[in-house]
């Protein structure tokens, strides 16, 4: 390679100099005129790409799998309790206690039957005596005689979907026929279980909420390091004419790119965390202890809603990255005048 | 003595550059640069010298507006620099070239990605200044370097990339600082002429050196700057 320019006007046709004849012979005496079909590289502006932009994406990585954990956590919670406040919601209990002088039976085939005749319940069904008498074996032990006890006996009412039944009226109907019957609906216990889900789940998009803050105040950090790092490549921007929202567009872009490969690696690792969880839940579903988290947490698996989730969460951290990049250079460019 | 290469255009548009008691000091300093009066001429051709350390540098960066006076008032293509707004501040620069003494190449950009750079920012899509920016590179000796990264290519070079990245826009204003210390003399002739063929298809040049031997070959106008202030001779 020559490094001498070539004479302008060795091949100038007293035009512009880029009005020079593509067909000049090049230095190199390759043919000219044929152009490579691209030449640039689509290289980025702004290195952003180095040590840095690969410990922040760690980072984005890193926060996003917890904030993927939590959502996954809550939501896993919020399906487990809606399939408990469902159960629980469509069965009512009576309990009828032993009277003086009244035959038990009869009283819970005549609460049994005030049941049925209410609109909306599906099936009444009386637990036997043996039923009753075996539900106490945890707390008294086995082999004792329960006959001297007046254990209460209980009827088991199941509701039609989506219908509410007149509850006012079946209590009065069994305080009129049957003494010694009440009626639980659950009301308390439903309650309960519902603030204990929905505290768990707050938590859990508290927790969320606070990874994401956390994502952006680190890409706030790594732009102004970014910035302060390249600015040379920023002022050579200015003098050939770029303007602040075109550097802030590239800064932009190159970390959002940085923020999508971070997000996607924790949120696949998170999926894959919970997959395998699964798994070993299932493999775990005849012992005890599987039968334990299955009853907590159903089948341990968070279903397309939170798989949805989780890909959700990943594409806002990579948004976030982008849109607090943006505004932070478009600040920092504006506090450096 | 009146510039061979300026052009006679006694009455039309405003001066490209205009200094009036433009003076600059940096922090609470002593004025580096004082009481400058002066203007660049459309179509004109000249050098600015002085001693090292004289502040020619400064000046440059006084009329790309990356320093700001400290008192005076500074037009550029006729219009007042003291209120304008980053947008208006961005289109005077694209009316400009600018050589920079360490030529300011970026170093994780190609030749042609470098030299394409002032089209690439103004949003151009690349199909529509691809070949401009290959007849350029060729036109400057480049023609089979331009894949190359800048911290590969010699300092002359490097100095021609510069030089084609400040061209490519057609500037109207051309600022080069010292475009020829890093060459060759022989070297440093033919970038003059080249210089000088820009000048005479219309773009203002403002060529700062202190090498006398370049100067010597033009007889245009000089800007001399010592002990802070400026001194024409025509």
């Amino acid at each position: 390679m020559s490094d001498s320019p070539r004479s302008p006007s060795a091949h100038s046709n007293g035009s512009h100099p880029k009005g020079a004849s593509a067909k000049a012979t090049q230095p190199g005496g390759r043919e000219p005129g044929r152009l490579p079909a691209s030449l640039r590289r689509n290289a980025p502006l702004v290195p952003v790409d180095s040590a840095g932009g690969r410990a922040l994406a760690a980072v984005i990585a890193i926060l996003t799998f917890l904030a993927a954990l939590c959502a996954g956590g809550a939501e896993l919670v919020a399906t487990s309790s809606s399939q408990w406040r469902s159960d629980v919601a469509r069965e009512v209990t009576i309990q009828v206690r032993p009277q003086t002088g009244r035959s038990i039976d009869a009283d819970v085939d005549r609460a049994a039957s005030l049941a049925r005749q209410t609109p909306g319940i599906e099936s009444a069904q009386a637990f036997t005596k043996a039923e009753s008498e075996r539900l106490l074996e945890p707390w008294l032990g086995t082999g004792l005689d329960f006959g001297d006890l007046p254990v209460p006996r209980l009827i088991v009412v199941k509701l039609q979907p989506d219908v509410k039944p007149d509850f006012g009226a079946l209590r009065q109907a069994l305080s009129a026929g049957v003494p010694g019957a009440t009626l639980d609906d659950h009301a308390l216990w439903a309650s309960r279980l519902s603030t204990m889900a929905n505290t768990i789940i707050g938590i859990g998009v508290v927790l969320v909420v606070l990874v994401l803050v956390a994502a952006g105040l680190a890409v706030t950090f790594a732009t102004r390091g970014a910035m302060a790092g390249n600015r040379e490549v920023v002022d050579v921007l200015h003098f050939v004419g770029a303007n602040d929202d075109y550097i802030a567009r590239e800064f932009q872009r190159r970390f959002f790119r940085l923020g999508l490969r971070g997000s996607a690696m924790g949120a696949g690792a998170a999926l894959a965390l919970t997959i395998l969880l699964g798994a070993l839940a299932g493999s775990w579903r005849a012992s005890p202890a599987g039968d334990q988290i299955e009853a907590l947490f159903g089948s341990f698996g968070i279903g397309w809603r939170g798989y949805g989730i989780v890909v959700f969460i990943a594409l806002i951290v990579a948004l976030i990255t982008a849109l607090v990049s943006r505004l932070t250079v478009r600040r920092f460019l504006n506090e450096t005048g | 003595m009146k510039a061979f290469y300026d052009s006679d255009f006694d009455e039309g548009p405003a001066p490209t550059v205009h200094f009036e008691n433009v003076g600059v000091r940096y922090g609470m300093g002593p004025e580096v640069l004082r009481d400058l009066t002066f203007s660049i001429e459309p179509h004109s051709f000249q050098f600015l010298t002085g001693p090292s350390g004289a502040g020619k540098t400064t000046l440059l960066r006084l009329i790309l507006l990356s320093v700001r006076p400290t008192r005076g008032l500074v037009s550029l293509f006729g219009q007042d620099v003291s209120k304008i707004s980053k947008a208006e501040l961005t289109d005077l620069r694209r009316r400009m070239g600018v050589v920079f003494q360490d030529f300011r190449l970026l170093d994780h950009l190609t030749t042609y990605e470098n030299v394409a750079l002032p089209l690439r920012v103004q949003g151009k899509e690349e199909a529509s200044y691809r070949a401009e920016v290959v007849e350029l590179l060729r036109w400057v000796g480049l023609g089979d370097r331009m894949h190359v990264l800048p911290p590969v290519l010699s300092g002359g070079e490097k100095q021609r990339a510069a030089i084609a990245r400040a061209l490519i826009v057609r500037p109207e204003l051309l600022l080069a600082d010292e475009p020829t210390g890093n060459v060759d003399p022989s070297l440093a002739r033919r970038l003059l002429r080249l210089f000088i063929e820009l000048n005479r298809l219309g773009t203002s040049v403002v060529i700062a050196t202190h090498d006398f031997s370049l100067m010597d070959q033009l007889n245009v106008r000089r800007l001399v700057l010592g002990d802070g202030q400026l001194h024409i001779d025509e």
